[in-house]
């Protein structure tokens, strides 16, 4: 008994700085580096999906209540489909890349080399706590770290179940799981790592990269911000219409970080939209939305309390225009639209983050790209529309982590995509070659022969030099031919 | 200097002018004065090396702000994937002392050419530069989006309460931590070019006597060559075996003299210390007695001008603080070993350079240097000249620091790449949308397998859920 006692004790900052000393051993004797232990790896986290989706569906639907579908899909498909493009395409990424050399240094060949930072922190968020926990971890290990995870908390059921997991199935030499919150966190962030990558909110991120600046440890900063949707007329309004809503609602009802937040539209097209969603709406969850069973409901008391402060102010309860409706002992709101909120309104100056969706309208779709400037950057931007100028308008204007035209979350699936924000909504980006690049250290290397040592490098320093010196750097050949072959004198 | 073209793409304008020998004179000038650096040097390391930057990047920008194309799978035809590269807004960047023109704008080649708008700190500890730069640069750039302000570290601490878009920072890592910690504030996306101890490792005196020659040369010109060793590439110590010591002593000497004189009193074509506070902290780290001792060449110094002669030392006590500082000056420690393998781990015991240069015909132990150890560059066989390399990322890892620049790591470096997804309303896939179904759930698992063949099947009916 007394030993249960002492293992499911405090983890503090001892704690903390024992699991960096054990990781980092094991990176120095050079386990994580090694091609054949990285592929073990990642076979064994695709096995370790493939043998326990229903637990991690029943997991996801006990933080989360998340349907069934967006566990498989969003979660487990997606983290699979990325474990087998890093399994098919390491050996290509770790392939040190040629580099062109100039006159300046012949005769010499250079290249750039993919190394692992050494032992990188992984701190992931609530909403996708499968996919934001392991894609990072991906990354990390094609590209040859130690690596330390650390769930969120608010997820506790997938919190757990990945630290069993992941012990049971990978490494526990090189990859650990590390449950907790606030304490634990801290006491992590205290500790020297190579690289932290966090996930999340911008509070919680500024706290990261101050802790990050003590040891000198880049970051990448995942966070978030209010994602815009501009909708033009002359579209296929159904279209758009279903794709809005699954992208926001489809998208643990709301809750995730590249959720469109909120709409601009002309206040000539507003109506028709309107009735567009209501329509689409009832087609996707039925008359009592709080009753379907594919909708995630929102995540805790808290973020209810939260997201119901937005609702209920005083001059935004009055535009709803459709939902509203909230069962507080099972923590559902309904899907909610509402028209023309004050600019100056909670809800339209921070981040909604669950199943609300405010409409603002203009005159001129032209208006919204200043609209959208004016406040702090987001994670992403979308536009439905036509037009093809106003598509090049947009993209030239509008400046977000990523955009997507005539489609909403899209851009997610997509490998060959740098995901990340700026500004505000963070820093660095991930997925496909660019996770393995986020985790690498890019070596440059230069291989010099002892041929063609020029004197005018070396002093006694004379014009002659000088001048031999500008021909060299100024690219005129002759001078360069006489430069290189040692042919001029001092 | 040449005129540069406003790039036609709309970007911010990109208008530098060099004034053929008007301006030059005044930098060599100025640099001599702060310095005292000759114009080869200067030339060389400074103007040179921005001439050729700026040409580098005016050949290539049209090519650097162009989208990118990114594949797309079938699955999500008809649809477009690129990846654009936008400013990043308004950027600060920090410049050191010892190449004063070179790391103030180099970085600013880089800011303006992917479309910011810029304020330049200049480092203060080289006021005559500081000075040119702040007069000199209005005349030439567009003074509505480039800036220059004038100051010290308190006007740099001021300016890192604001929010900026970027901060590009070039200096000591106690001042990186502070850069960074006021950046965190705002979430402002940071580079830090630091320093470090860059080792040689010297594996080549038993080759031909014109390689260790040559070897000779090359250390000599990337300790003592760049600012008088205050240069974060330049050598900090030697890693040589035990029997080759003193044959790389005599080499070393005999170079020295040729390059900067006999003694202290005919010095020449070598930079000075830059002031008061680096020479006295130099001088301290020759004060241990354990130190002094070991010194095997040099040693001589001149207060009033602020000058230390190039300075050999021979096994100085590890734990000495010579061996555990970046020197950043003109004493050089050789530390010898039994076998030369050794200097790998002598290298890892110390934190990550900035470069390490090693001078070694072996394939193999190359091989091991590359993979056994880390640092922001590797050099074999020269020193500096890295430096030169326009399609080499130029930055630090661990300690001495974390982004990159130089060639078109400048441009991505002040640069944020969007990524921009183009879809058709057609052709729309049902099972995207609830109400969900067992079906909807095999065909989307499917299609995320990229199973077109199984997908054909399931719509056929020819699978079951």
């Amino acid at each position: 008994m007394a030993s249960e006692v002492e293992k499911k004790a405090v983890f503090d900052i001892d704690s903390a700085k024992e699991v960096v000393q054990e990781l980092r051993a094991s990176f120095v004797a050079g386990k994580t580096k090694d091609y054949e232990w990285r592929r073990t790896q990642l076979k064994a986290m695709l096995k370790m999906m493939d043998e326990n989706e229903p637990q991690i569906v029943a997991a996801l639907r006990d933080d989360l209540s998340k349907p069934e579908l967006e566990s498989s899909i969003h979660e487990i498909a997606m983290l699979k489909n990325s474990c087998k493009l890093a399994l098919k395409k390491m050996k290509h990424w770790v392939m040190p890349e040629k580099a062109k050399t100039s006159l300046a240094t012949f005769p010499s060949s250079a290249e750039i080399v993919s190394e692992p930072l050494g032992v990188v922190l992984v701190i992931s968020a609530w909403n996708y706590p499968l996919l934001l926990s392991l894609d990072p971890v991906i990354g990390a290990i094609a590209a040859g770290n130690a690596i330390v995870l650390k769930p969120s908390e608010i997820s506790p059921a997938t919190a757990s179940l990945l630290a069993k997991l992941v012990a049971n199935y990978m490494d526990s030499s090189c990859i650990k799981v590390v449950e907790g919150a606030v304490p634990e966190t801290t006491a992590l962030l205290e500790q020297k790592w190579d690289k932290i990558m966090y996930t999340g909110n911008g509070r919680i991120g500024r706290i990261v990269m101050a802790a990050a600046a003590k040891h000198l440890t880049p970051v990448v900063l995942e966070l978030g911000g209010k994602c815009p949707v501009i909708v033009d007329s002359g579209i296929n309004l159904q279209v758009a219409t279903r794709r809005i809503i699954a992208g926001k609602w489809g998208c643990n009802n709301g809750q995730a970080c590249i959720s469109p937040d909120y709409i601009i539209t002309t206040k000539d097209y507003a109506v028709e939209l309107v009735d567009s969603f209501k329509c689409e709406l009832e087609r996707f969850y039925g008359k009592n939305p709080l009753e379907s069973k594919d909708l995630s409901r929102v995540v805790n008391s808290n973020h209810f309390a939260r997201l119901l402060k937005l609702l209920d102010e005083g001059k935004v309860s009055s535009k709803i225009v459709y939902g509203g409706e909230r069962d507080k002992s099972n923590l559902k709101i309904a899907p909610t639209i509402l028209l023309d909120v004050p600019q100056d309104s909670l809800i339209m100056n921070e981040e909604i983050f669950g199943p609300l969706l405010p409409i603002i309208t203009i005159d001129k779709v032209e208006d919204s790209f200043d609209l959208i400037n004016s406040g702090t950057k987001p994670l992403a931007a979308y536009m439905f529309t036509n037009n093809k100028k106003l598509k090049e308008k947009f993209v030239e204007k509008v400046s977000a982590g990523g955009l997507v035209i005539n489609d909403t979350t899209v851009h997610l699936a997509e490998p060959t995509l740098p995901f990340g924000g700026v500004g505000d909504s963070g820093m660095g980006a991930y997925h496909g070659k660019f996770s393995f690049d986020t985790f690498s250290h890019k070596k440059a290397v230069l291989y010099r022969s002892f041929a063609g040592d020029a004197p005018l490098r070396y002093p006694p320093y004379t014009n002659g030099k000088l001048r031999l010196l500008k021909a060299l750097l100024g690219g005129s050949i002759l001078g360069i031919i006489r430069a290189l072959m040692g042919w001029s004198k001092a | 200097m040449e005129e540069l073209k406003a790039f036609h793409g709309g970007r911010a304008n990109l208008r530098l002018c060099f004034n053929s020998n008007q301006n030059e004179d005044s930098i060599f000038k100025a640099l001599d004065q702060d310095l005292g650096k000759s114009p080869v040097e200067s030339y060389r390391d400074e103007v040179g090396v921005l001439k050729k930057s700026v040409t580098y990047t005016l050949s290539c920008l049209e090519k650097w702000v162009a989208p990118k194309k990114a594949e797309v799978p079938l699955l999500f035809f008809p649809a477009k994937a690129e990846v654009m590269p936008q400013p990043l807004g308004v950027v600060l960047i920090f410049s050191s002392w010892n190449f004063p023109f070179t790391l103030a704008l180099d970085p600013l080649i880089g800011a303006i050419s992917a479309g910011n708008t810029v304020l330049l700190k200049p480092s203060d500890l080289a006021p005559a530069c500081m000075s040119f730069l702040v007069e000199t640069i209005p005349k030439y750039l567009d003074n509505k989006a480039i800036k220059v302000v004038a100051g010290g570290a308190d006007i740099g601490e001021r300016l890192l309460q604001l929010k900026w878009d970027k901060i590009f920072f070039t200096g000591s890592p106690r001042v990186g931590r502070l850069v960074m910690a006021a950046a965190a504030k705002h979430l402002t996306p940071v580079t830090l070019e630091l320093g470090g101890k860059c080792p040689a490792i010297v594996d080549t005196l038993s080759t031909t006597p014109s390689k260790a020659k040559v070897t000779a040369k090359r250390i000599v010109g990337g300790k003592w060559g760049p600012c008088n060793g205050q240069a974060c590439i330049a050598i900090d110590y030697l890693l040589v075996e035990e029997k080759l010591a003193s044959a790389l002593i005599e080499l070393l000497k005999k170079t020295i003299k040729r390059f900067y004189g006999e003694n202290i009193k005919s010095l020449k074509s070598i930079s000075r210390i830059v002031n008061e506070h680096q020479f006295q902290r130099l001088v301290n780290l020759l004060k241990d007695p354990n130190v002094a001792d070991s010194i095997v060449y040099g040693g001589s110094v001149d207060e009033e001008k602020l000058v230390i002669e190039p300075t050999i030392l021979l096994d100085p006590p590890l734990d000495s603080e010579i061996m555990s500082e970046e020197i950043f000056g003109p004493l050089l420690p050789i530390i010898t070993l039994k076998n030369i393998e050794e200097s790998i781990n002598f290298i890892n015991s110390k934190s990550n350079p900035l470069v390490i240069y090693a001078f070694t015909e072996d394939e193999t132990f190359k091989k091991r240097i590359l993979s056994e150890t880390s640092s922001g560059t590797v050099t074999f066989n020269d020193s500096m000249v890295q430096f030169l390399c326009d399609s080499l990322p130029f930055g630090g890892v661990g300690q001495s620091g974390f982004g990159r620049y130089h060639g078109k790591y400048s441009f991505d470096t002040f640069s944020h790449e969007k990524s921009i997804l183009h879809r058709g309303f057609y052709p729309e896939i049902e099972p995207r949308y609830p109400p969900w179904t067992d079906f909807k759930l095999l065909f989307i698992k499917l299609a995320y397998e990229f199973d077109y063949f199984g997908l054909i099947l399931l719509l056929l009916g020819f699978k079951r859920s």
